[in-house]
């Protein structure tokens, strides 16, 4: 389901740095608390969402392992949740106990900003300096009003993936850079029989991710911001967004009865549609590569095809076009997790488990000196884009909290089935708000 | 039935049994003992069913219609109380209207087409004929499977150019070809067949039970002064088999109300936000969980709630009175 991840900026020497700061932390303010660490026995509480067996799963349980081995102190009691579930309703109802897991799966944005008001989450700023450092501006999502409450461990920004052959076949030289290359590809695709862009419409998000490319185009990156943080979106840059999707539906890009197609996971998906061969696009995170090969009848072929570029500019638009929508998985430490837990979390992002997780093929790492873990082609095209993106800003549904991106995306479906608006879309943004 | 044992019916203690059919009554205060010892069995046997009732129904029950005074969205406890303005925004929400429809549509549709055909199929299947138990388990197939898997397999048969599609075409009904599951319009209807193919086995089963009820000496007794088999079962059959026809139209009118698994996995959740496809308890999850409006989502659980329970009070005080007199409304008189 909505299994979003980006990749990561990534910045600082890690080994240097690491040694560098726990030179300086032995004779700091916070010797005495040093102490206490790895002293007591302590049992941390893991829950992540690497449910499905396979390679995500394994490596989070050799991370744990290994973990216990460096700190013979610590044991780590895991329990795997799948996304959905562990987001609605299993961790909600865990942080209103009294006996929250230690250590938890944390998206950011709008959903972290409710935790911390609620007092939920440790605030591990002064802890995580050194890993913010290496970790870069992807880490801010994970930050509530300047201080960091938990660490991403995958980022990646989104873009379309496409069909290598099927462009050549159409006489398409290069990869569009500009919404008006693009729809130029769009025709020239339709001329030898091909749809032109697959839309898993069905599940909501994938549709609503067009609009949100829309709104980082028409708005200015302090628009975005203060639409985050005051959940402002009077600026009329989103009804354009609003207009500019609208004439794109228009000219009839999407495979037939998209509005039932779902996104992933079913070889009627619209990831099916582009893995067999049968749409030439599709608008999706750095986690397609995987979720493609899920539903390919030929993976070798697909692995051949499959192609990556930036999701292109709009020509005279207001918004800055090096700016790209991301997203990402990381982890929070509860409020009254032990002081391990950060260490814990500390350990999770250092470049030695993150190369690791690279090499696990499920998602983009985050931390500066893991990048030679990414062996995919399209994958490293995914990772220069980051790091030459000017700004990142997170999914918009993310951003803005499961209530109003909720609201959010339905009416921007509304748009796709033909019976929504711009303006209709705002108004349902502004009304889930006061919900 | 006389109301004479003591130990079933103490009410019925107060008039002395005939003399004879019992032996001599003992003393009082060997009856008082009795009493008491009835009483301790009683909550003795009760107690754990009480409390699971209590514990996992009645409580919950209670903590819904509390959370629903609340604006909500499940982040730290419930503080701002806002009286009854979840109601109010529910009946305002013309997808939460969309759902009302669409949940109108199923109970209607399934008594109307699931009826006469379990009726039917009931009838057919009470003949004696070879093969007459593989069929009987054959219509309950689709009762049995997992929503859930019956929810994925109409998904891909009724997928664009599916199994369904390319039936009828090759039977050359091209042009009835629908976007079975993407037209906004149609889907309701799509799932409703889907909904009679996974419950008419149910209705099958109750029906050929109720048929085994019906005497048989009356059936015989009718052909030997001549009726037909039609007129046996217009005269006969379905009059007895009333009482059993109307508790299955309330299990299928109280189904289709709470109706949730198989819209959930056979419709997208595009199609279900746009109303097309939304029940009361698809919208109950989509927005209590899926928007984190976790007041209004136990707003819209209390409306269901209130609504199913209405449902079936008027159900049992006027078509079931005759059925379950006795059981739950009191002793027949």
């Amino acid at each position: 389901m909505a299994m979003k991840g980006r990749a990561g900026t990534a910045l600082a020497l890690l080994t240097t740095s690491a040694l560098l700061a726990a030179g300086c932390s032995g004779g700091g303010d916070e010797a005495p608390a040093e102490d206490e660490l790895y002293k007591n026995p302590v049992t941390l509480t893991w829950w992540h969402n690497a449910s499905q067996d396979g390679p995500g799963k394994t490596y989070w349980e050799k991370v744990a392992k290994d973990f216990s081995g460096l700190h013979p102190t610590v044991t780590i009691q895991i329990e795997a949740i799948e996304t959905n579930q562990l987001q609605r309703t299993r961790l909600p109802a865990a942080l209103l106990t009294s006996d929250p897991p230690d250590i938890f799966q944390a998206w950011g944005g709008g959903e972290m900003r409710e935790q911390v008001e609620a007092d939920y989450l440790k605030d591990v700023t002064d802890q995580v300096k050194t890993e913010v450092g290496n970790i870069g501006s992807a880490a801010e999502i994970w930050a509530v009003d300047g201080k960091q409450y938990g660490l991403p461990y995958r980022m990646g920004i989104e873009g379309i993936w496409y069909n290598k052959d099927m462009f050549a076949r159409a006489g398409i030289a290069a990869p569009p850079t500009t919404f008006d290359e693009l729809n130029d590809a769009v025709n020239k695709l339709k001329a030898i029989n091909v749809v032109p862009i697959a839309l898993g419409a069905g599940d909501k998000w994938p549709a609503a991710h067009w609009w949100y490319n829309f709104a980082l185009r028409a708005c200015s990156v302090d628009t975005l911001k203060k639409a985050s943080t005051e959940a402002v979106f009077d600026d009329p840059c989103f009804v354009k967004a609003g207009q500019d999707l609208k004439t794109f539906i228009g000219t009839n890009p999407f495979q037939p009865n998209f509005i039932a197609t779902p996104g992933q996971n079913d070889p009627t998906s619209a990831n099916g549609l582009l893995a067999n061969g049968k749409a030439a696009m599709e608008l999706m995170g750095d986690w397609n590569k995987g979720t493609l090969d899920t539903v390919a009848e030929d993976k070798a072929a697909l692995a051949k095809f499959l192609g990556w570029f930036p999701v292109p500019a709009i020509t005279g638009s207001a918004g800055d076009p090096k700016a790209a929508l991301g997203g990402g998985d990381g982890f929070a430490c509860a409020k009254n997790a032990p002081a391990e837990c950060v260490e814990f979390l500390k350990y999770l992002v250092s470049p030695e488990v993150q190369t690791g997780y690279a090499a696990t093929g499920t998602g983009l790492p985050v931390a500066k000196g893991a990048e030679s873990g990414v062996a995919d082609p399209a994958l490293k095209s995914i990772l220069e884009a980051t790091s030459s993106a000017t700004y990142v800003q997170l999914w918009l549904d993310t951003a803005f909290g499961s209530t109003v991106g909720n609201a959010m995306n339905d009416a921007i479906v509304a748009i796709f089935a033909g019976s929504g608006s711009p303006e209709k879309v705002v108004d349902a943004m502004k009304a889930a708000a006061r919900k | 039935m006389t109301a004479s044992n003591p130990t079933l019916n103490p009410a019925g203690g107060a008039s002395a049994p005939p003399a004879g059919v019992r032996p001599a009554r003992r003393r009082s205060s060997s009856r008082a003992a009795e009493t008491r010892r009835k009483w301790y069995e009683i909550i003795g046997l009760t107690t754990p069913a009480v409390i699971v009732y209590v514990m996992f129904v009645l409580v919950p029950m209670g903590f819904a219609v509390y959370y629903s005074l609340f604006r909500w969205r499940g982040v730290g406890p419930p503080t701002e109380f806002v009286g009854l303005d979840n109601y109010v925004l529910a009946f305002q929400d013309p997808i939460f209207l969309d759902a009302l429809r669409n949940n109108a549509i199923i109970v209607v549709g399934s008594l109307l087409i699931q009826g006469p055909i379990a009726l039917g199929i009931a009838l057919l299947l009470n003949r004696r004929f070879r093969g007459r138990t593989v069929f009987r388990l054959l219509v309950f197939v689709p009762y049995v499977l997992a929503e859930v898997t019956v929810g994925i397999m109409w998904k891909l048969i009724l997928t664009d150019g599916g199994t369904v599609d390319a039936l009828l075409r090759s039977l050359g009904l091209g042009s009835l070809v629908q976007a079975w599951l993407a037209d906004l319009d149609v889907v309701i209807w799509t799932l409703l067949i889907v909904l009679t193919w996974k419950y008419v086995g149910f209705a099958i089963i109750l029906l050929l039970a109720g048929l085994s009820n019906v005497p048989h000496e009356l059936t015989e007794a009718a052909e030997i002064d001549g009726a037909s088999w039609w007129q046996i079962q217009r005269h006969i059959t379905l009059p007895l088999l009333g009482p059993t026809i109307r508790i299955w139209m309330f299990l299928s009118m109280i189904g289709s109300l709470q109706v949730f698994d198989v819209i959930w996995v056979t419709s997208v959740p595009a199609v279900r936000s746009l109303g097309a496809s939304a029940t009361m308890a698809t919208y109950m999850v989509d927005n209590g969980f899926f928007a984190r409006l976790w007041g209004y989502g136990n707003a819209v659980a209390v409306i269901l709630f209130v609504i199913s329970f209405v449902a079936a009070l008027l159900f049992q005080r006027f078509l079931l009175r005759r059925d379950i007199q006795g059981a739950i409304t009191g002793r027949v008189n």
